[in-house]
């Protein structure tokens, strides 16, 4: 690294003058200031406006609405429904955190199209709450600590809901290879196996 | 009550012994019995904030959506080593609903890992940051970065550390590739004189390799600015030290820092620091003025966020013909990755056995490749891998019991220190966990077992800090109607901090659990608590918790006493009722006191005591494993893991067992399946994804069973408690390759050992 390139702290008072005011936040450079969009244009403005439309019921609700063709079903529900509780950790159909049910089977939202969805029934995580009630999986799994930092937990929760809709009393090793697909790096994996097996107990 | 002094402190975080200057709590209060006699303390009590996340309702950084909120996408070095010779925008810019772009061009030289900048337009491996898009959507950003046109001068490149030790290797800094420019080096006694009275001398080489932490939660941020404050949402282990991070990046105030982390999806070591990401996002957020999420993708979660360190280990040990160790020496060296970062892992050796001759020498060294942070045990896992393999091959020379020859190098005192240990029970752990394993009927000669699947044992030891210490604070309200918030500075990493900081307020104060609200990880509420690694959450918070609920129940007995008109001594607090001893009829609840105080909320504010002197504070532990191994495929099944540990007193037995199958699991997985690939001939990492980058399933699970043989230490804190996180890991992959070794008559000595390995070293 040559020398005039060393790096260095700046100060605030040269953090502030590179930026042009004291009052930082309402600084903008020129070039964006003309691009900034207004909130009420947002919407309008917004990149791919070939919407294609989709009906699909979400969690119980019929919904109509326009997605952008290449939206994977996950990101329609995070996105546009802002049903969060449905992760995404590879995006790649690799780790089940983004497992919903789709007409009673479990499937990866983050590997298949909104679009392919349509006309069809989709539960996540949130769907299996009776108002503020925990469905019997979702409190087998706090009873038995089935999770470590929860990020994963929803997926696995959805998982093992499908295994049970399948096949309400599975051996230990039917439930050890059908969570095989949710990984948990937290590797919370024998209090999710007692949880599953807890529920199937129900 | 509430006595103070300042003193200064010392303790291990992750790879280094830290010093502060603490305020800490001078009560002490009487030493709690057995857990047996506890009421909440030790208890399996499911978690305060299970609801959250079973329900989906768990707020995690990577789930704050703001209104307005737009995404930031980071364009990456597609090359191991290179520099920026050309950088151009503007078609990017063109893009509809992009609206900036950042990058070594337009932003102020921010000083990043000491020796680079948030933009460096020096690029020192695949995945440097090259600039940074904000657009409406995430997908329109990461297009925008697709043509973002630049124009690299290719610089060669290397990512061995053998190699990138050699003085004609390409150099990553004009200093040279090794980190400080020397190694870590330690010695004591002396080693000449220790090998020529022994027995027997061997020699052997020892590697691990990179591991990621890939953590389910990528890290990410949402920042937004109201004016000249910044509020941070971020995933980390540390919010304070994230805080301090983006104000000094920034040039603000920490006062107008605020950092927010409710829930995190796994940290491991890897979210300890501030990341480029949240600067980057901050920068772009006040040039447009709109909020900006920035979330990294998988690629970028095993590119640039941090690894363990990979190593080469040289190990001599001498011994005499009844076991006893006279000399041991360590050579290593280990990738940094391509900026400052740790790589030592000598300090098991120097540690654990009784050995007065010992000399060790640590290289970290810098290559091509993402650079390494701490990952749960920094050095502890490679090196116990190595120290426990040798020490079995000496135990296999005088064909003595493994478990034997561990015995026999008992060390008593810290030998680095030579200072006695506040408590130190592995004996008790070799005794209890060889039991509930069956060792002396399972351990056999080596290679002894006839095929095609061969069983075998092994087990290793395991030590580490984790007493944690001052400065740790908590502030415990009591509100009128007799329920308390707890709310403390530090986070809930999947450890269960939410859960164990309520059940220690309900120990003290005798009121139920249901009644007790925490709240952790916002920098602009919260008093200061610490960073959550090193294991020394619970060690640190968990007496500052006992000592706030001691205060407020010492200020509602002198309340009480007013208020009954008796003297303190003689009123009698139970369940949270106080009463007169002479007059049983003649009590308070909670809300009464509060009521006659004319009090809505009563606030005390509790410390960490400081850690008394003249004592090391250590965990310990061993674990033993049965595998099967299928000499026609190389398949090395785990049956069966036995792990016995000293960690102080047990908080809570359900998420202690958990966390304790999380590191075993991950050891599991570390011993046998986890590697990051690098190709030698492009310097591209070949392990981007979940499904390259292999971490265990369900189908990995052993059988595990664990043994504490530990209560409250009353020498380290008023809780008696020390940190589990990484003392679960450490032992795991030695224990399993020293299984390995017993079940084939065959050492593998690099990790992960794979069915390729297996079949070479047999048939090879």
């Amino acid at each position: 690294m040559s020398k005039e390139k060393k790096p260095h702290s700046i100060s605030r008072r040269k953090f502030l003058k590179n930026f042009g005011s004291g009052v930082v936040g309402t600084t903008v450079a020129i070039h964006s200031l003309q691009k900034i969009p207004h909130a009420q244009e947002t919407l309008e403005s917004a990149p791919h406006t070939d919407r294609s439309p989709l009906t699909i019921t979400v969690n119980g609700k019929n919904i109509t609405t326009l997605v952008e063709p290449q939206t994977s079903l996950v990101d329609f529900l995070r996105d546009q429904l802002k049903l969060t509780g449905t992760k995404i950790v590879c995006n790649h159909g690799e780790c089940g955190s983004c497992t919903v049910l789709l007409d009673g089977e479990a499937v990866y939202a983050c590997h298949m199209l909104a679009l392919d969805a349509a006309n069809k029934s989709v539960v996540t995580i949130e769907g299996l709450l009776e108002a503020e009630e925990l469905h019997p999986v979702q409190k087998a799994f706090l009873e038995h600590d089935g999770y470590q930092c929860g990020f994963c937990t929803p997926g696995q929760i959805m998982a093992a809901h499908a295994i049970l809709l399948q096949n309400p009393k599975p051996t230990r090793e039917e439930i050890i290879s059908g969570m095989s697909g949710n990984l948990c790096r937290c590797a919370a994996y024998p209090k999710i196996i007692e949880s599953v097996v807890a529920a199937a107990e129900k | 009550m509430a006595s103070r002094k300042i003193i200064k402190s010392k303790h291990f975080f992750e790879e280094d012994f830290q010093e502060t200057l603490g305020e800490v709590s001078t009560d002490s209060y009487p030493n709690w019995p057995l857990n047996e006699k506890l009421t909440y303390v030790g208890k399996a009590l499911p978690r305060i904030d299970g609801y959250d996340k079973v329900s989906g309702t768990a707020k995690y950084a990577f789930d704050i959506y703001l209104p307005h909120l737009v995404h930031a996408k980071t364009l990456r070095c597609p090359l191991p080593h290179a520099r920026i010779k050309k950088l151009d925008v503007s078609k990017a810019l063109q893009l509809k609903g992009v609206y900036d772009i950042i990058s070594h061009q337009n932003t102020p030289q921010i000083q990043w890992y000491y020796v680079s900048l948030l933009f460096d337009p020096h690029l020192r491996y695949e995945g440097d940051e090259v600039a940074c898009v904000v657009a409406e959507t995430e997908a329109l950003a990461q297009e925008a970065c697709k043509i973002i046109e630049v124009e690299y001068e290719e610089l060669p490149f290397v990512i061995d550390p053998k190699e990138a030790m050699n003085s004609d290797a390409p150099k990553l800094y004009e200093e040279g590739n090794i980190v400080r420019g020397r190694p870590s080096e330690y010695s004591r006694g002396d080693v000449e004189q220790g090998f020529k009275v022994a027995d027997f001398v061997i020699e052997d080489e020892f590697k691990t390799q990179v591991e990621v932490h890939n953590p389910t939660e990528p890290h990410c941020s949402v920042v937004n600015w109201d004016g000249d404050k910044l509020t941070v949402w971020d995933t980390t282990q540390a919010i304070f030290r994230v805080r301090e991070s983006v104000a000094e990046a920034l040039g603000i105030p920490e006062s107008h820092v605020r950092v927010i982390k409710q829930y995190m999806g796994g940290g491991f070591g890897s979210k300890l620091e501030a990341g480029k990401y949240t600067i980057m996002a901050a920068l772009l957020s006040q040039r447009i003025g709109r909020p900006v999420r920035i979330a990294m993708d998988r690629r970028e979660m095993n590119l640039a966020v941090g690894n363990r360190p990979d190593s080469v280990q040289q190990l001599k040990v001498g011994f005499k013909k009844d076991g006893t160790l006279t000399a041991m020496t360590h050579y290593s060296y280990g990738s940094a990755g391509a900026y400052p970062a740790g790589a030592a892992c000598s300090w098991p050796l120097k540690q654990i056995y009784q050995c007065p001759n010992i000399s060790t020498t640590d290289y970290s060294v810098y290559i091509n490749a993402g650079r390494g942070r701490p990952f749960r045990a920094p050095g502890h896992v490679q090196g116990c891998f190595a120290l426990e393999s040798i020490l079995d091959d000496a135990a296999e020379k005088l064909n003595m019991d493994p478990l034997d020859f561990r015995l026999k190098n008992y060390a008593e005192l810290d030998q680095v220190d030579n200072i006695p240990y506040t408590s130190k029970l592995l004996k008790e752990a070799y005794i209890k966990g060889s039991e509930a394993f069956q060792w002396k009927k399972k351990w056999k000669k080596a290679g002894s077992d006839l095929g095609p699947k061969k069983r075998g044992v092994g087990l290793a030891s395991q030590i580490w800090w984790g007493g944690g210490g001052p400065p740790a604070y908590v502030t415990l309200k009591l509100n009128s109607d007799g329920s308390v918030q707890i709310i403390a500075g530090t986070q809930d990493i999947g450890g269960g901090t939410y859960t164990f900081v309520a059940q220690v307020a309900a120990e003290v104060l005798e009121i139920p659990m249901t009644k007790i609200n925490v709240l952790l990880g916002d920098t602009a509420i919260c008093p200061y608590g610490p960073s959550s690694g090193g294991s020394l959450t619970a060690p640190s918070i968990s007496p500052a918790v006992r000592d706030a609920a001691e205060q407020m129940k010492s200020k509602l007995i002198a309340a009480s006493a007013a208020i009954l008109g008796i003297p303190e001594n003689q009123v009698e607090y139970k369940q949270g009722i106080s009463s007169d001893r002479k007059n049983q009829d003649n009590k308070l609840d909670i809300p009464e006191i509060l009521d006659k105080m004319d009090e809505k909320i009563l606030i005390v504010s509790g410390a960490r005591e400081a850690n008394k002197e003249g004592y090391t504070i250590n965990s310990f532990g061993v674990q033993f494993a049965e595998v099967e191994v299928d000499t026609l495929t190389g398949k090395v099944k785990v049956l069966k893991i036995v792990a016995a540990h000293d960690i102080g007193r047990v908080l809570n037995r359900k998420l202690l067992e958990n966390q304790f199958h999380g590191g075993i699991i991950q050891g599991l997985s570390f011993a046998l399946t986890e590697e990051r690939i690098i190709d030698r001939n492009t310097g591209k990492v070949l392990t981007t994804n979940m499904h390259d980058y292999k971490i265990p399933t369900t189908m990995d699970t052993p059988d595990i069973d664990i043994v504490i043989v530990s209560e409250g230490d009353a020498l380290i804190s008023n809780t008696g408690v020390k940190g589990i996180g990484e003392p679960a890991m450490i032992p795991t992959a030695g224990a399993i390759a020293n299984a390995v070794h017993n079940a084939l008559g065959v050492r593998i000595k690099s990790l992960p050992i794979t069915p390729d390995k297996i079949l070479s070293a047999l048939y090879g």
